[in-house]
Formats: structure tokens, C-alpha cells, sequence
């Protein structure tokens, strides 16, 4: 009666471009959206979107919220969300304010303080998250009532400014050119020469490392493409920023802050365990995670991040206003969906974050350039970051 | 003359890259409890879903006759229309409606789009009087234990008027008599003339229930049963099932354990009292004294309820439970399991009862899962050296036999017994010296259990002291040295392994 047959489940694909392509769609689907907006707009625009200016002028515009998206990547990852980052930046931006223009406190001074306040801020916030177990929404939005209210207070309802010249300079400076040459700004592309050699330097460890124990299905010439696309992507931005006035003081602390951070989520413990403390907590906390400790620094160090963006945008506008930060929060969340992230926690990488708010950024700059207003503006940012999050979903379950 | 209510002819469903169903029959008569057998992840689950209609008609290649005639469904809808309704293992019921809200929810009894709610608690009142179940209509649905809900989803498929009962693992979660009470019932719809098609694990249960019976292996269906024209034993069933013959079902141990030479004390427990995390007056742990020696197997019987998994939690880092007392010795001196990550480092190690809530990352891979819980000692000053870990979780990935392309592998993707093997793998790689196991072969098919079970015993060779908690009496019959009797937070007997015996523990038990 009974019968045999055998069944082959296994059906071995050719590691072909295209078919990898395919199967990483979810890993450059947001990588190649970027490219496509950018060459969208600098048809659309003429050239003025990557024109020297404008560069430079999208690295300032969006320096903050980047730098706010790498610390939300961490609070989503972790199973959480932060409503109140815009208020926090607003507020230490009023708190540098009233420190330097009101008090003349140095710069040097002014700046640790307002990180340290900002962490406390965070950590305050995080308290009741990870030991009281109070949802983050709540905490949060009731954070961002206190701080929009405290920022007011602060200011006593007028703008404070201007900031002096070494406090501007967090957000205005320029790295300057050690050759002397000036223009084109030498420095800016030896810097930029030496990121995309490291970059291709330790795509290629990674990739013999990986290859050493089989575990490889890029294919080589998918490889190549890509890193020498990057590298060339990075020389050729050096460039163009030479040209103009070199590379921005933010755009370096940026490419620092995500370098550290990329690092911390895909190689330390801290960063694999609060992928974990995401994808499962109860299991991460029955494997001997100190799940409260991991939430609490997760939303400490936004606040910390936080306030290094409040700083540097208040250094850009060079006051303090009562408006400050207004909404910042959306953009930054935004962002961090654009880039892969997952609603339910545990799914997320830093850069797929900065690429998110990457292209946020060129999508309000260039829509500036072309004169469309804020009105329509809203409506087409929030159509696209709907596209990008149906578009994960629909990624998601093709590979089920 | 047999009247076949069902016929699945030739059923093929691919999906991209696997091939998860070829060509397989299947035929239900009216009237008849079939059970559909196979290890998991050989494809049950597709074929119900297939017949349900969640896999819509074009998805697949084949024919689908019920009542002679050829049916062709585009959604669940489709197919309750017919009368065939599913239901799943995970039940699919709102725990904070009534009974009466969930048995009609999608269903309900309107007028003009107003709820008639008389008539509702009325029918509510005939149905749960049919399955059995004396609850009253407005009862929350989460106030019922997991025995009585299955009950509320049986009936909320009779208020469908169902003629073809599809049950998918439904005495997996049941404690024994909670398991006979439904199996009673489905003979009872049977002599109604309603035919089930039941998905188990159980072989006692077929041989209970079943009329004819179906195995599935490797997404094909190897062959059919009729329960009455022949005489079927159990091995007959898993031989098909597993493709191979299982002499023993428990392996056998060459240890000095068995034969009463016990190493050392591993842990010690006295005196272990805990309380419900809410109730705070309500005492869930009483004096529960034990001990576990190198090299021995201990087993802990009793019902669902009984406090097993939460002694286990309770022990393992106070993760259940209010103001516990007590003492834990391990290898003679008292140890500090306040924290988990303490009685991690103390040697204690816990395998939850539900892998997937509990256990893994299922959106990380293998090499995650498996170094989670001793993350340092793949890593130095906080930072992970990748390729020790790959190395790690490579090698648990031979020893344990995990059946994978690679370790990169998402546990998600893997089968039940899979699963299991990267639980144990993180577990092991903790080092400890004791290992409770709860329910460590649950809802896994045949062949794994044996691995499992080869596993644990080496374990116990390897001179490591195991505490094995268990609804499955034979299997702790099979596996253990010595078993303590669990009932109502207490410890009501002990026994050990020339002694034990099911009639005995069941005793126990009734008799405490």
C-alpha cells in the first residue's frame, strides 16, 4: 500500500546579478530610489541640485535630521518610538542660546553641557520606558509637550541669538584646506579619496573573509559594480564640494557618527542585543539580556543625539527661536521607515536610515528649487513614504 | 459502496524555489474522522490550506470534488460556504468578546444590521450545550482555559453549519483529559454524519478516533490507511511517516546513572515556595524540594497547570513570580539565581515550553540564536569577532544535525524540530551544569524527537544534570531515571525508573 517518491524541495538558483538583485531588493531598493530621485531632480532642476552650492547647502539642511535618524534607527530597532526628539532639540538649542548670548559661557562649555543635558533628557525618558514599562508614545509625547513649553519658557517667546563665531562654526564651518591650494579645496578631495579607499578596502576583507568560509553569493561582478559606483559616488561629491568651499564641519562629524554607529549595531554586543531585545524581548530577556538597562541607554543616547542636532541647528540659523524643532520628529521617523526599518522592532541598519533621510532631504531641496509649494510638498512626502514602507511590505512577502 | 464526501486528486502546489506539494490524493468519506499524519513540515498544513480556499484555485495544479462535484475556491469564504471549515492551531478567537460575540463573529445574527442579541445568547446556549461546554453565553473568551476555547471554536464551526471538520493540532496545547473530552466529541459528530479531517501528532489518538488515515512525507502523499480492513500498529504509522523503521522510540543510555551509581549532586532545591506575580495571595509553588545528580535524567510529571513551566521560570532567574523563598544549591553551594543573567552564570540553563514566544529571534538567523545567551565569550571587549561565532554556531550546527543550507539561515524558516535544535544550541553553548528542559519535544515530528532525545542523553553521559518537564507520559517513561509527580504546585510523589509506570503517576495525581 505504501508508495515512495521522492521530491527534490530545493531548487538551486544561478547566483546571477539579476536574480541576487532580486533577492536584495530590500537591501538596495532604497540605495537605488535615492539615485533615482536625485538624477529625477537634477534633470528637473537643470544641474542646480548637485551644483557645489546646493550640495553643500542639502549636507547643512539635513545634517540634524540625519544625525537624529541614526539615534531613532536604534529607539525602532529596540521596539520603541521617540514623538519627542523635535522638542528636545528645540529646547537645548534655547539652552546654548541663553548660555552663550545671555551668559557669554564659552563655547568649549556650552557644548558638553547641552550634550550632558540632552542624555539626561533622553535617560529621564527612558526611565520610565524600560523600568515602569510606560509606553514610549506616552512618555514621549508627553516629552514632547514639556520640552516645546520649556523651550518657550526658556526663551521668554523671543529668538535669542546671535551665537558667536566659535559656537557657528559647529554648523557653518568648513574644514580648511591644509595644502593652502583653496580652491579647489584640496583637502576636501584627499579626505574623500581616503573614505572611498577604505570603504573598497574593507568591502574586500569582508568579502575574502566571507569567501574563506563559503558563505558568499554576491556575485563578482555585482561586487565590483557596486564599490566602484560608491567610491567613484564619494570622490566625485568630494569634488564637486571642493570646487565650492570644502567639506562642512557637520558633514565630517556626520560620516564620524555613523562610521561609530554602523560599527556599534553590526559588531559590538550592545548593538546585537538590542536587535534581539527587538525581534523577541521575552526570549532576549530569558537568554540573560538586561532588556530594562538596553532600552533605557537606547533612549539616553537619542537624547544625546538629540541635542547635538539641536545644537548644530541652532548654530545653522545662528538663533534660538520658540519654533525650533517644530516637527523635526516626523522627518526623522520618516526617514528611518524610508530606510527598511520595521514598525515591530528588531529590523533595521543605520545606513538604510541616512539614505531614508537622504532622500527626504533632496526631495524638499529640490522641490524648493522647482517652486513647489510646502502644501504640495507635504502631500508628496508623505505619498512617498507610504510607497517606501508598501514597498518593504511587498519585498517582505515575496520572499516568504 | 463508499460515499466520499472529499477528493483532493492530484494536488500540486509550488512555491518559488520549493516544491511543497506534488501530486498528492486525498479522500474523506462522509462520515468518517480521517487523520492526516506526517512529520512536520511535510505539507499537511499547505494541503488544509489549499482545501480552505487561504491558497485560492489557479495557485495550485489539481482538482478539488467535494460532494461529487468539482469545487473551486477563491478565499476562506468560499469554502465555509460548502461547509468546511478549519480550524487552526492557533486559535482564532478575541479573548476580550463573549463567547456569544466570537461564536457568531462574522456570522451574526442581524436584522436591518442590528444585532438581535436574544436570539443570539439563545443560539450561543444550543451550541455550547452540543460541544459540552456549560459557560455562560457572555463569558469572556479570555477568561476560559485554552481546553474550553478549543470548545468555543468547535462550535462556532457548527454555527456555520459545518459538514467537513478540519482540526489541525487541536489537543496539542490540551491536557490529557481536556484531549478526550474532544476526541469523544468528534465521535459524537461523527455518528451525527459530520466527517473531520484531524491533523495530529498523537498517535494514540488515531488509534482512538481515526477511520482511515493519511501520510503525507515530503509533500506527497505516501499512503492511505483504512483502520478497520486492517490491523495497524503505531509503528506502521511512523515507519511511513519518517520513511525509515523506528525500532525504539527512545533511545537507550549506556550509563553507570541507570543502574543506580549516581555522580554528584548537581542541585539541590528545598524549600521553594512562590506566589502568583498578580494575585499576590495566591500561593502557585508549595515547598517543592527536589535534586538532580550528574549524569541523571529527571523527569516532572502532571497536567497542564499543575505549576511546571512556572517552578522552572520561577527557579531560572525569578521570571515568574512574587516573593519566592527558598534555597538552590548547585554542586553543593547555595547559588544567587535572582537575575537570569546570574543563574546563567551560576550553570543553570532553561529551554522554554514555547520556542517561538520565548526562545528565538525569528527574524535572526542561526548564528545569532545560538550565541545569544553567552555573547561575551564569542566577543572580546564588547566587540563580536564574527568569525569565532560563525565557527560556534557551525559546529553546534554538525553536532545537533540542524538541516539548513547554511547558518545564515532565518530560525524562522526552519521546521519545529529545527527550531528546537537552535534552542538547545544556545543553551549548550551557555556551558551549564544543569539544563531544564520544558516540553523539549513539543509539536516536533517523530524524527526530530528522536534526535532531541539522543541529545539529552548525551547530555547526561557528558556528566550534566537534566530536568525534563513533560505532558508526554511515555516519553518520560522512555527517557527518565526518575520522576517527580507534579499537581496543584506540589510535589505529590516520586518515582524512579523501574517503578514508574503511567497508571501510577496518573494515581498520583487523581489521588493527591
Amino acid at each position: 500500500m505504501a508508495t515512495t517518491k521522492e521530491t527534490s524541495t530545493v531548487v538551486q538558483a544561478a547566483p546571477s546579478v539579476t536574480s541576487y538583485l532580486k533577492s536584495h531588493m530590500r537591501d538596495y531598493g532604497m540605495l537605488i530610489a535615492l539615485v533615482v530621485i536625485m538624477g529625477m531632480f537634477q534633470f528637473l532642476t537643470d544641474g542646480t541640485l548637485m551644483r557645489p552650492v546646493n550640495l553643500t547647502n542639502l549636507f547643512l539642511q539635513n545634517s540634524y535630521i540625519i544625525i537624529m535618524a541614526i539615534g531613532m534607527l536604534l529607539v525602532i530597532v529596540a521596539g520603541h518610538i521617540d514623538l519627542s526628539v523635535g522638542s528636545v532639540a528645540g529646547f537645548i538649542g534655547a539652552l546654548a542660546a541663553v548660555m552663550s548670548v545671555n551668559y557669554d559661557l564659552p563655547t568649549i562649555l556650552v557644548v558638553p553641557v547641552c550634550l550632558v543635558v540632552g542624555l539626561i533628557i533622553g535617560g529621564l525618558q527612558g526611565y520610565w520606558i524600560a523600568y515602569w514599562k510606560i509606553p514610549a508614545f506616552i512618555v514621549t509625547l508627553a516629552g514632547m509637550l514639556v520640552f516645546r513649553g520649556l523651550t518657550l519658557a526658556l526663551l521668554e517667546g523671543q529668538s535669542v541669538g546671535p551665537f558667536p563665531k566659535s559656537f557657528q562654526l559647529l554648523s557653518t564651518g568648513f574644514i580648511p584646506d591644509v595644502f593652502g591650494v583653496g580652491r579647489p579645496n584640496v583637502t576636501a578631495l584627499v579626505l574623500g579619496i581616503l573614505a572611498a579607499s577604505a570603504i573598497l578596502f574593507l568591502a574586500a576583507r569582508t568579502r575574502s573573509r566571507a569567501l574563506k568560509y563559503g558563505i558568499q553569493d554576491e556575485p563578482f561582478s555585482f561586487f565590483i559594480v557596486k564599490n566602484v559606483l560608491v567610491a567613484a559616488a564619494i570622490i566625485y561629491l568630494s569634488y564637486l564640494l571642493s570646487t565650492y568651499r570644502g567639506l562642512p564641519n557637520v558633514l565630517m562629524s556626520m560620516a564620524v557618527l555613523i562610521a561609530i554607529y554602523t560599527f556599534l549595531t553590526n559588531s559590538t554586543t550592545i548593538g546585537r542585543r538590542i536587535y534581539a531585545l527587538g525581534g523577541n524581548e521575552k526570549a532576549a530577556k530569558l537568554s540573560g539580556i538586561n532588556t530594562e538597562r538596553l532600552t533605557f541607554l537606547t533612549f539616553a543616547n537619542m537624547g544625546m543625539l538629540a541635542a547635538l542636532a539641536g545644537l548644530i541647528f541652532a548654530a545653522r540659523l545662528n538663533t534660538a527661536t520658540p519654533k525650533a524643532g517644530f516637527g523635526f520628529e516626523l522627518d526623522v521617523i520618516a526617514a528611518v521607515f524610508i530606510g527598511g526599518a520595521s514598525m515591530s522592532g528588531g529590523v533595521g541598519k543605520v545606513i538604510g536610515a541616512v539614505i531614508g533621510a537622504f532622500i527626504m532631504g533632496v526631495m524638499n531641496n529640490g522641490m524648493s528649487i522647482l517652486g513647489i509649494g510646502i502644501d504640495w510638498q507635504q502631500v508628496i512626502k508623505g505619498l512617498v513614504l507610504l510607497a517606501a514602507v508598501i514597498f518593504d511590505v511587498y519585498n517582505k512577502q515575496k520572499a516568504r | 459502496m463508499e460515499n466520499i464526501i472529499l477528493e483532493m486528486r492530484s494536488i500540486t502546489k509550488t512555491f518559488p524555489g520549493v516544491k511543497a506539494l506534488d501530486s498528492v490524493n486525498l479522500k474523506v468519506r462522509a462520515g468518517e474522522i480521517h487523520a492526516l499524519v506526517g512529520e512536520n513540515g511535510a505539507g499537511k498544513s499547505t494541503l488544509m490550506k489549499v482545501l480552505s480556499g487561504v491558497y485560492p484555485h489557479g495557485s495550485y495544479q489539481g482538482d478539488i470534488l467535494f460532494n461529487d462535484e468539482t469545487v473551486a475556491f477563491s478565499g476562506i469564504t468560499d469554502s465555509e460556504e460548502k461547509g468546511i471549515i478549519i480550524i487552526h492551531q492557533e486559535l482564532a478567537l478575541v479573548p476580550l468578546l463573549s463567547i456569544a460575540e466570537n461564536l457568531f463573529l462574522g456570522n451574526e445574527n442581524v436584522e436591518g444590521g442590528v444585532i438581535n442579541w436574544p436570539k443570539t445568547y439563545s443560539r450561543t446556549q444550543t451550541l455550547l450545550a452540543k460541544v459540552g461546554l456549560k459557560e455562560s453565553p457572555s463569558t469572556l473568551v479570555g477568561q476560559l482555559g485554552v481546553g474550553k476555547q478549543q470548545l468555543v471554536e468547535i462550535a462556532k464551526a457548527l454555527a456555520k453549519d459545518v459538514k467537513l471538520l478540519i482540526l489541525d493540532e487541536p489537543t496539542s496545547a490540551l491536557q490529557e483529559n481536556d484531549s478526550a473530552k474532544l476526541l469523544d466529541l468528534l465521535l459524537e459528530f461523527k455518528a451525527q454524519g459530520i466527517s473531520s479531517i484531524l491533523i495530529t501528532h498523537k498517535l494514540n489518538e488515531i488509534s482512538r478516533v481515526a477511520d482511515s488515515i493519511t501520510v503525507i512525507r515530503d509533500g506527497a502523499s505516501v499512503s492511505t490507511l483504512d483502520c478497520h480492513a486492517q490491523n495497524i500498529s503505531e509503528e506502521d504509522i511512523i515507519r511511513d511517516m519518517v520513511g525509515r523503521d523506528m525500532a525504539d522510540r527512545y533511545p537507550q543510555r549506556n550509563n553507570p546513572a541507570r543502574e543506580g551509581h549516581l555522580g554528584k549532586t548537581m542541585m539541590e532545591v528545598s524549600g521553594w515556595n512562590v506566589w502568583h506575580p498578580d494575585a499576590i495571595d495566591r500561593q502557585m509553588i508549595h515547598n517543592i524540594e527536589f535534586n538532580v545528580h550528574a549524569g541523571e535524567v529527571v523527569g516532572i510529571a502532571g497536567l497542564m497547570g499543575s505549576g511546571r513551566t512556572e517552578l522552572a521560570m520561577s527557579l531560572f532567574g525569578k521570571s515568574y513570580g512574587k516573593n519566592i523563598q527558598g534555597e538552590v544549591r548547585l554542586r553543593g553551594e547555595i547559588a544567587d539565581l535572582s537575575t537570569v543573567p546570574k543563574a546563567i552564570k551560576s550553570g543553570l540553563a532553561y529551554v522554554t515550553e514555547d520556542r517561538k514566544e520565548l526562545g528565538l529571534i525569528l527574524e535572526e538567523t542561526i548564528q545569532t540564536n545560538t550565541t545569544l545567551a553567552n555573547l561575551n565569550r564569542v566577543s572580546s571587549h564588547g566587540v563580536i569577532d564574527e568569525n569565532i561565532e560563525r565557527q560556534v554556531s557551525e559546529d553546534y550546527r554538525k553536532a545537533l544535525n540542524i538541516r539548513t543550507p547554511s547558518v545564515f539561515q532565518k530560525v524562522m524558516n526552519l521546521s519545529g524540530g529545527n527550531q528546537q535544535k537552535v534552542v538547545l544550541s544556545k543553551w549548550l553553548y551557555s556551558q551549564p551544569d544543569v539544563l531544564i528542559l520544558d516540553e523539549p519535544t513539543r509539536g516536533i515530528d517523530v524524527g526530530a524527537k528522536f534526535e532531541i532525545y539522543n541529545i539529552i542523553n548525551q547530555l547526561a553521559d557528558d556528566g550534566k544534570g537534566v530536568v525534563m518537564i513533560s505532558s508526554e507520559m511515555p516519553e518520560l517513561l522512555g527517557m527518565c531515571d526518575r520522576i517527580y509527580v507534579m499537581n496543584e504546585g506540589r510535589f505529590v510523589g516520586e518515582l524512579d525508573k523501574a517503578n514508574a509506570s503511567q497508571e501510577k503517576i496518573m494515581s498520583m495525581i487523581v489521588k493527591a
